[in-house]
């Protein structure tokens, strides 16, 4: 009952729901894109990260090779070893804890920790977003996986146009302001430009490559595009924008603080 | 089986990725530059993965209900639809726009 009575775990157990659910069209779209029930459950189970699972079978269902699939997944999961590193400096889990948090180191549980400023709510909010979403977007992948094998052709229920939604809603909570904008507007210029010319899959390795080039030379914000995709603090009405802020500020504290003594964020 | 193969060394480096995080000393990771090319490299990927999906047909470009896929999409984003409506009113418009005959 104390449990519940703690912010970060009523929030941590909404993102779950809301997340978990939405494994079923995990599921769904990584079976027409043709990977079987065990490929589709090995990429909840063990990769578990949701742009880079999507990217997956995004890149297999335009019939590029494993190779530019595997790429592309591990390029886009970059961004949680960043994640990690903050945690690490929040959190300062020891043991088993860093090994199995690692594996639960995602978007959610990361926004969902960062957004609170008691350190036993940080904690509380990164083990119950974190256990909750493995939970539920594992058995939802499995429901979709069994569901979408069932389906006939996927081109008829707009499954492909499915794929199309799910990335750009992945997208979307990341372009805030003109520069992230402008770098999804080039890099969506730079993939249509590379079709043509190389093999399918390889257009958004080179859309990577340009990013990244982008985000080397240029000088803007640090966390530009590393806001998680999902804001559980946010949308209430009450404090507008407040809790984004405080977490973005927790966040940037924890980074100074490990950088300055390793010790003091606990 | 070769699928199996690219699909367990991505499980593996996305897992590597993480521990990286918890293990590396923060020294390493703390050049700004680090998290900037994470952040603009997650935004590029989406986007291209996005106009794949949505125009690419093989080697070439292709105008189809994904389009309409795309827009519905956008709409529902804009309404401030969650995740799950968003793809669900993708998939909707482009079964209905195949319905109607356009492919």
């Amino acid at each position: 009952m104390k449990l519940l009575a703690s912010p970060a775990v009523k929030v941590g157990i909404s993102i779950s729901i809301a997340t978990g659910l939405y494994g079923v069209s995990f599921g769904a779209l990584a079976v027409t894109s043709g990977l079987n029930f065990w490929q589709t459950m090995a990429l909840s189970l063990l990769l578990f990260s949701g742009g880079s699972q999507f990217a997956f079978i995004g890149v297999v269902a335009g019939g590029g090779s494993g190779v530019a699939a595997m790429s592309a997944a591990t390029l886009l999961g970059m961004r949680n070893g960043i994640y990690g590193m903050q945690l690490n400096a929040l959190l300062r889990p020891t043991g088993w804890r860093k090994y199995i948090g690692a594996q639960l180191t995602i978007d959610e549980s990361t926004a969902t920790s960062t957004g609170q400023t008691d350190p036993d709510e940080q904690r509380r909010g990164f083990w119950t977003a974190g256990v909750g979403v493995y939970l539920l977007w594992n058995l939802f992948t499995a429901v979709g996986a069994l569901a979408g094998s069932g389906l006939g052709d996927p081109k008829q229920w707009g499954l492909d146009g499915a794929a199309v939604a799910a990335f750009l809603a992945l997208l979307w909570p990341r372009l805030k302001g003109r520069e992230p904008i402008a770098i999804a507007v080039v890099c969506a210029v730079a993939t249509v430009v590379a079709v043509p010319f190389v093999p399918a899959g390889v257009p958004i390795l080179v859309a990577a490559i340009v990013a990244a080039v982008v985000g080397w030379f240029s000088h803007g914000r640090r966390d530009e595009g590393l806001e998680p995709d999902v804001e559980p603090y946010g949308d209430h009405g009450h404090h507008p924008g407040g809790a984004r802020l405080r977490g973005r500020g927790v966040r940037r504290e924890a980074g100074r603080r490990g950088a300055a003594d390793p010790e003091e964020g606990r | 089986m070769t699928l199996w193969i690219w699909l367990l060394i991505a499980c593996v480096l996305a897992y590597a990725w993480k521990l990286v995080g918890y293990f590396v000393p923060a020294k390493f990771l703390e050049d700004p530059r680090t998290s900037r090319v994470a952040g603009t490299m997650t935004i590029g990927l989406l986007a291209s993965l996005t106009v794949v999906n949505a125009v690419v047909s093989g080697q070439g470009l292709a105008a189809d209900a994904r389009l309409g896929a795309l827009a519905a999409a956008a709409i529902a984003l804009v309404l401030r639809a969650p995740f799950l409506v968003v793809v669900i009113a993708g998939a909707g418009t482009a079964a209905l726009l195949r319905m109607l005959g356009w492919n």
